[in-house]
């Protein structure tokens, strides 16, 4: 089958700047996939690459085969982008925003229904006739998610689409992508909150640098770090030198400890006892995406 | 062929819905023109034997009109759409260059067109103007704002910010159509002048529409044609290249 998304040696230079270093990358059809890294790692390059937004100085980035910038008009058909930015036109309403958008990749009104379905299923149906000015910021967010999917890309990106959004959209944004992700849609994803990448995306990749640092499976990622966390909460206080390598966050009033063994929670206890820290309370906590994208962001 | 018609039907609306600012607001202008101008010097200026001042200036205030409007047409769209980031919705399309530029053109011509005729109907309560050769008129309408609409385009691809685009209408529009022989002959104007005058575009439009009124000008109106048709040609030729490469569109 062929992948929905193939990049090969992909190199995008911004004058002396190299953002993206031969980039190799391949997303199955059907795919819910993360795109992770610090900011300036080069996800929104990429993602503007493949939009065609930008175009590489080196290298191929294919959808579903066509090549973005020799085939970019079957490329662009394939794929359905939710910018970053929250941008809209202020001259039309939620509906017309859509079926405009629609046409612009050739559809005409026999796709009225999918256009009132995405209305419907991002909860847009009461501000339909509404101007987009009008829109208050969580909507604006929802039109934008719906311009993206108006030509029902097979394909569809989203760059950090949960970005200042309040929890009962997240869950119906994401009741709704992961319906389309059901139905075969391959979704590819980045975002801060990595605790969603870790929810919903069966593979993961990390970028740093301009360069792919992690690609694999979520499930194999959070395998990389053996063990668990222990959270402790305390007094701020200076730590023993004997608990510093062991130390994997460290908050107001609260350090999380990285053990690798069971055994390590009588130490660590001991430890602060003897540095005189008042402990006030304690809990293990498995390994997370984000543990992991620190410790690979670190190395 | 529905991307382009979807693009052309929305830069048509977008113009519409601001219709008091688009299309009264020009031919308020106009109109203030020809009031102030045929007051001050419709009894002392005949520039055409049998042709009064006021009915002269008509057709210069009819194509001044359109031709600003088409500018403004393309122009505005473009410089707003990128600096309020939508731009992004028609990059992310499989319009081909020539699709998006002939949506573009086209409204710009559409707008012109609405301008000029609503200034024409205004001015037909003040003056009777003949009509020698319509297809002139309409050769002149259509080409100046096609031009003018292609020039709008090259404008806001150029321009980052609207004090760019302010300077592009206010340093090269302007001059152009005020210094064309919309108010005058330009043989009323200094031998340097004169030549000077058959440098600008803008003035072969305004003599050759106003040809197709009086059958008569200051210069022959296939020459006219010709200049504003090569003109035409090579700027949208311009625009297709830019549009092609991406020019401040595509990094």
């Amino acid at each position: 089958m062929t992948p929905a998304i193939q990049i090969e040696q992909v190199h995008k230079s911004f004058g002396a700047f190299e953002a993206l270093k031969g980039v190799d990358l391949t997303i199955e059809q059907g795919e819910f996939f993360a795109l992770l890294g610090p900011n300036g790692a080069g996800k929104s390059t990429l993602i503007n690459l493949l939009a065609g937004l930008i175009r590489p100085t080196r290298g191929t980035l294919k959808v579903m085969g066509h090549d973005v910038v020799a085939d970019y008009q079957q490329a662009r058909r394939l794929l359905g982008v939710v910018p970053q930015e929250l941008v809209f036109d202020p001259f039309f309403n939620v509906r017309e925003m859509l079926r405009f958008q629609a046409g612009y990749f050739g559809l005409g009104r026999k796709n009225d229904a999918w256009v009132d379905e995405v209305i419907a299923r991002l909860g847009l149906t009461d501000k339909a006739h509404t101007n987009m000015r009008r829109l208050s910021g969580g909507m604006k967010r929802r039109a934008l998610i719906a311009q993206a999917l108006a030509h029902k890309p097979p394909v569809i990106v989203l760059d950090e689409p949960t970005a200042g959004v309040d929890v009962e959209l997240r869950q119906m944004m994401w009741e709704f992508i992961k319906h389309l992700n059901r139905d075969g849609h391959t979704i590819i994803l980045t975002t801060h909150y990595l605790e969603e990448a870790e929810a919903l995306c069966s593979r993961v990749a990390m970028l740093k640098h301009g360069k792919v640092v992690a690609l694999d499976s979520t499930r194999n990622l959070l395998k990389r770090i053996p063990g668990k966390n222990l959270r402790v909460r305390c007094v701020a206080a200076e730590l023993p030198a004997s608990l510093a390598p062991l130390v994997r966050a460290r908050e107001d009033d609260a350090i999380t400890f990285a053990l690798t063994d069971a055994a390590q929670i009588e130490f660590v206890l001991a430890e602060l006892r003897g540095a005189g820290i008042k402990v006030e309370d304690v809990e293990m906590q498995e390994v997370d995406l984000e543990d992991v994208f620190m410790e690979i962001v670190r190395l | 062929m529905i991307g382009m018609w979807t693009l052309f039907k929305k830069e048509i609306l977008r113009f519409w819905r601001v219709g008091f600012q688009t299309v009264a607001a020009p031919v308020i202008t106009g109109l203030l023109y020809l009031l102030i101008f045929s007051h001050a010097l419709g009894s002392r200026v005949e520039v055409y034997p049998g042709v009064s001042y006021t009915a002269f200036l008509i057709p210069g205030l009819i194509m001044m009109s359109l031709l600003q409007n088409a500018f403004a047409n393309s122009s505005s769209s473009l410089i707003q759409s990128k600096v309020m980031g939508n731009i992004v919705f028609l990059l992310l399309t499989p319009l081909s260059y020539r699709e998006f530029f002939m949506a573009f053109l086209l409204a710009s011509i559409i707008r012109g067109l609405v301008v000029g005729t609503c200034v024409w109907m205004v001015a037909l309560f003040f003056v009777d103007l003949p009509m020698a050769q319509p297809l002139l008129i309409l050769a002149f309408a259509v080409l100046g704002g096609g031009l003018l609409g292609t020039l709008g385009i090259i404008a806001g691809i150029w321009a980052d910010k609207f004090d760019q685009m302010a300077a592009f209408q206010n340093f090269l529009i302007m001059p152009l159509s005020f210094l064309s022989g919309v108010f005058y002959s330009i043989h009323s104007l200094p031998p340097f002048w004169q030549t000077a005058s058959h440098f600008n575009p803008f003035f072969y439009m305004i003599d050759g529409f106003r040809h197709g009124f009086f059958g008569q000008g200051d210069i022959a109106p296939e020459i006219s044609l010709t200049v504003v048709g090569v003109s035409f040609l090579a700027l949208s030729w311009l625009t297709l290249l830019l549009l092609r490469s991406g020019y401040k569109l595509r990094g």
